[in-house]
């Protein structure tokens, strides 16, 4: 059939057609704001996170520990077991240098967001967060890395009470 | 189980690009209206539609389904629509399937539309609320996180090179520069191009991306006893499959897509294929970014894990390569606008297997095709088997 249709409707548009005003079209900036619950299991693990403890949930049916924790296993659909207190150093699982933000605008300094596996859980088990005092082109996957907090006067309970992850010589 | 055979007998699609003076509902009219007329039925003849499309914040319409309604032929129709993410294209024909097999409907129309120019000042706007809301935004994501970090543990747990998996962006432009609705063809793109594409987040780069797209695919599904009265080519669905992994995605070990396989060993269960990599002889991968063609080829049990790369680097994934892959062109080469591309993918299996691909045509007279899509938070495979005879 592709190869019958001569002329496919479909009609691009360039960036300048908008900027210049040559074509018409209506603007709208919705004001939509949130505040989303911690909820049970992300509420411990932020309060925790203000004591600069890293906590996360053992499930005895499947012997998982996991974080960020959850008060139910997602596997055996059952409850959680038990809060284990876990370290606040790791591994690096994966990586990456970003040098754009959401809006595609460019970073002067690149972040380096990471998975991951927190010591404590099971292999495998990390959380997203970021990499610093490090320099991009030194990051590997495997490196050992350890968690730098924020003050405890500054922390408020949330994920940025730590500041990032920091390789551990 | 009792189903119904169920054909894919028309289709229609309109061209891909960067920003359409047509609004959503009107791209969704056009390729809608081509495929009822490619099988000549008209709107009278259809049941039900099913139609797939991102959600409501993409756009900035509530219920944009409903929205958009009009212009998939749902006028006084039972309607449905689906998303699951960039897996939609390939899950909405997967809807149209069963709603046929079951007896329910003969014919059913599925229409993917996206307009992802809407979003400004870009549709990750909409996109990066994906991420947890309290333990994942704070952060300050980006939805390429998401890509980097799987691309990255892909290539660390098999040693790739960014030249190995480059292949797979040039082999997609290229086959795209046939495709008479592509976005980003390119005849004489290189591995030198695309290594030395800008970094965006490490080890993605610009050419190692499809980009921001409009556009929108329409597929007419037919009964049986209706496909035989309209076409003496009917190309039938022979299995489909799909599957959801975790939304807890650091907990799981991002080098293989082990929801994909999921996916594809349910499909080909349905299809009774046993040996896929003899039994397919064109893919459809998903292609969002280059890497992604190969993963997903692993993980649809075509390739053996960590070969993707060799099958592409020997030319066996090419348009006349032994396994063609992402013929069309792909998002890399097509484009990308969303739901629509993923239901691409089923179109071109469709023109394929009928031999009606124009220039992009594979030699060897195919009977058997797979589409494959992906999405959320690396999280959904869905997958469709197509073949004619039998
Ligand atoms: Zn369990």
């Amino acid at each position: 059939m592709t190869a019958k249709i001569k002329e496919f409707p479909g009609v691009g548009l360039r960036e300048s057609d908008f900027t210049e005003r040559k074509v018409l079209f209506t603007e709208w900036k919705p004001d939509a704001r949130y505040a989303w619950d911690a909820g049970v299991a992300i509420g411990r693990y932020l309060a925790e996170l203000k004591e600069g403890r890293i906590i996360g949930v053992r499930c005895h049916h499947c012997r998982r520990t996991v974080v960020p924790p959850r008060i139910f296993c997602e596997w055996c659909f059952r409850p959680m077991d038990e809060w284990v207190y876990l370290e606040d150093h790791g591994v690096v699982n994966t990586f990456s240098i970003c040098y754009v933000q959401w809006d595609m605008e460019r970073l002067e300094e690149p972040l380096i967001p990471a998975v991951i596996e927190i010591a404590g859980a099971s292999k495998g088990v990390g959380i997203l967060h970021l990499l610093g005092e490090v320099d991009p082109r030194e990051v590997k996957i495997g490196m050992k890395v350890k968690a730098v907090w924020k003050p405890a006067a500054e922390r408020i309970g949330a994920i940025t009470d730590i500041r990032y992850f920091k390789p551990i010589n | 189980m009792g189903l119904r055979k169920v054909a894919v007998v028309g289709a229609g699609m309109t061209k891909f690009v960067r920003r359409a003076q047509e609004t959503g509902k009107e791209l969704a009219y056009e390729a809608a209206k081509m495929a009822l007329d490619s099988c000549e039925l008209t709107l009278d003849d259809v049941d039900g539609v099913a139609l797939g499309t991102a959600p409501d914040a993409f756009d900035g319409v509530h219920m944009k389904g409903e929205y958009l309604s009009d212009g998939a032929g749902a006028w006084r129709k039972p309607f449905m629509r689906s998303y699951v993410g960039g897996g939609t294209g390939v899950f909405a024909p997967i809807q149209g399937w069963y709603h046929v097999a079951s007896g329910l409907f003969d014919v059913c129309l599925v229409v993917c539309e996206e307009k992802m120019s809407s979003c400004q000042p870009h549709p990750q706007g909409a996109f990066l609320t994906i991420f947890d809301h309290t333990t994942e935004r704070p952060l300050g994501p980006n939805l390429l996180w998401i890509f980097a970090l799987e691309m990255n543990r892909y290539m660390q747990t098999y040693g790739l090179q960014k030249k190995d998996i480059a292949l797979v962006s040039v082999k997609n432009k290229r086959n795209a520069a046939d495709h008479p609705c592509a976005l980003l063809g390119d005849p004489n793109i290189t591995v030198e191009d695309v290594l030395k594409s800008e970094v965006l987040a490490w080890p993605v780069q610009r050419l190692d991306v499809s980009p921001v797209t409009d556009g929108a695919v329409a597929l007419v599904l037919a009964a049986e006893n209706v496909a035989k009265r309209i076409t003496d080519k009917p190309v039938w669905i022979k299995g489909v499959g799909w599957s959801l992994d975790t939304a807890y995605w650091t907990n799981r070990d991002l080098y293989y897509p082990k929801y994909v396989e999921y996916a594809a060993r349910m499909a080909y269960e349905m299809a009774g294929i046993r040996e896929p990599r003899k039994e397919i002889h064109i893919v459809e991968p998903y292609d969002p970014f280059d890497y992604k063609e190969l993963h997903h080829l692993e993980g649809l049990l075509l390739a053996d894990k960590g070969e993707a790369p060799r099958l592409t680097a020997e030319g066996v994934t090419a348009r006349t390569g032994n396994m063609p892959v992402c013929p069309s062109g792909g998002l890399l080469g097509v484009g990308n606008p969303i739901a629509a591309a993923g239901l691409m993918k089923v179109a071109e299996i469709f023109w394929q297997l009928r031999g009606e691909a124009g220039k992009r045509q594979v030699p060897g007279k195919p009977i058997t095709g797979l589409a494959q899509a992906w999405g959320d938070l690396m999280q959904v495979g869905t997958v469709i088997i197509l073949g004619i005879g039998g």
